[in-house]
């Protein structure tokens, strides 16, 4: 999303704003084709790569699709699922055939109740929005311990990096466990400090992922990170 | 004449009362992301006029009887604060926050994109901290900024803005005394990029000069206030503040 920001091409446009002409160019979210013209319906940052023109949005909400890696809290459980907020627009459903337990009818209290926090994976999102989770799947667990910190959804790829260059960058720095789920939320677990200072990476994330400065900042960030004398 | 009587709203110059000419507008400073709860949030400031609008959503549209299977519903929630006037507004829902939400949802709908959110709810909320004639205007101006700052694809800005007549003059942004013993009153929501009008309503009587008239000044003062509305959202993601 955000990471090609150092194109020359790129400028902030708002809702309405003429890019440029349609002809030729395919039209990628973000944008819509009114009278032969590419138009902004989002706030944030156009971009043209390889004859598409997008807007990557400066603030937007989760939407999900199939196969999405999140960090979901339950909301409300029910004798044979879990109702989960998986910070979208709408709760996740997560049914017993799809836990990694095996679940009798009426015990999904004692897995998970309200509260608890889960990687799971999105199965499925239907054309009315209804979300099935999966927690069948390696590495699909209960969070039982660690801190969780939410991101704007935009700035997930941010974090990441290329190939999740930055995000190992930070696990290294850090000397925590960090999970980025596509939804915004982020698991990190560790000692306090690292924990504390990988909290601090994300406020960096959050305060100045849309700008040219993250790098930057972020490299100011790591030199005073816990685990920096031993990389 | 017209209006009431011989109370006497432009000057034997020309000018207004407030001193501004009859195309001139309030002066308007627009800033976005105010609230740090709200996914959005815009403060429009129109003349003496305080508006501040906060966008939550899209969520799930509840009860389920407002839900539509095919688009999002917005819901708008217009007040004027009690503070708001220099008499004591009593403060909760009344006719006119009805129907100025109203009107306002139904202007949202016509740029917000909503068949991208079925069964979901934007919520808007609007609040009037000072009034003094033009607030629905402010209130919209307002809503558009915190929408596109909530990240709400629409296929355009609305802005909020308002013509009328006293004294048998079309003039622009009708100040408290205009509003209130002026001939006529002409509030419109202008798509700035397209040239649409997205909402319109009129209080008193205008001959088709005068409307023609009230309409150009109305669009050449959403012109203006467009560009302060980009302003005041590429202050707040391009510049130094945040």
């Amino acid at each position: 999303m955000s990471q090609g920001r150092s194109d020359a091409e790129l400028r902030l446009v708002t809702p309405g704003m003429a890019i440029g002409p349609c002809a030729g160019k395919r039209i990628g979210s973000g944008a819509i084709a009114l009278n032969e013209e590419i138009i902004a319906t989002k706030l944030g940052w156009a971009r043209e790569f390889n004859g598409t023109v997008s807007v990557d949005p400066i603030n937007s909400s989760y939407i999900p699709r199939s196969g999405d890696l999140i960090v979901a809290t339950v909301a409300e459980v029910r004798n044979n699922l879990w109702f989960m907020n998986i910070n979208g627009a709408f709760q996740g459903l997560l049914p017993m055939s799809l836990a990694p337990w095996k679940v009798e009818f009426g015990a999904a209290r004692q897995h998970m109740g309200i509260g608890d926090v889960a990687l799971a994976r999105v199965q499925e999102v239907d054309e009315c929005h209804n979300v099935v989770l999966t927690m069948k799947g390696i590495g699909l667990r209960r969070l039982n311990q660690g801190a969780l910190l939410t991101v704007p959804v935009n700035h997930i790829d941010r974090i990441k990096g290329k190939d999740n260059s930055t995000l190992e960058r930070l696990k290294a720095a850090s000397d925590c466990r960090i999970i980025v789920g596509q939804n915004g939320k982020v698991w990190v677990d560790g000692d306090a400090q690292g924990i504390a200072w990988s909290r601090a990476a994300i406020e960096i994330a959050q305060r100045c992922g849309h700008k040219e400065t993250f790098e930057a900042e972020l490299s100011v960030h790591e030199n005073n990170a816990p685990n920096r004398g031993e990389q | 004449m017209g209006g009431y009587g011989d109370i006497q709203l432009l000057r034997e110059d020309g000018l207004r009362l407030d001193g501004r000419k009859i195309d001139e507008m309030r002066p308007v400073s627009i800033e976005a992301g105010i609230l740090p709860a709200a996914d959005g949030s815009a403060m429009v400031t129109h003349g003496l006029n305080v508006a501040v609008a906060a966008v939550y959503g899209p969520m799930e549209a509840h009860p389920r009887k407002i839900q539509r299977q095919d688009r999002a519903v917005i819901d708008v929630r217009y007040n004027m604060a009690p503070f708001s006037t220099s008499d004591r507004i009593r403060p909760g829902y009344n006719r006119r926050s009805r129907e100025i939400s109203k009107v306002t949802a139904e202007a949202l709908e016509s740029v917000v994109l909503v068949e991208r959110f079925p069964r979901s709810k934007i919520r808007v909320e609007i609040e009037i901290l000072a009034a003094e004639a033009g607030t629905r205007c402010a209130g919209i101006t307002a809503a558009s900024v915190a929408l596109a700052d909530a990240g709400i694809p629409m296929r355009d800005f609305i802005v909020g803005v308002a013509s009328g007549k006293v004294e048998d003059t079309v003039v622009l942004d009708l100040d408290k005394a205009e509003d209130n013993y002026g001939q006529a009153d002409l509030p419109v929501g202008i798509l700035p990029n397209t040239g649409e009008i997205a909402f319109l309503q009129m209080d008193g009587d205008l001959s088709p000069d005068e409307y023609n008239l009230a309409m150009e000044y109305n669009f050449k003062a959403a012109a203006e206030i467009h560009e302060i509305m980009v302003d005041a959202l590429k202050k707040r993601y391009e510049g130094g503040e945040n």
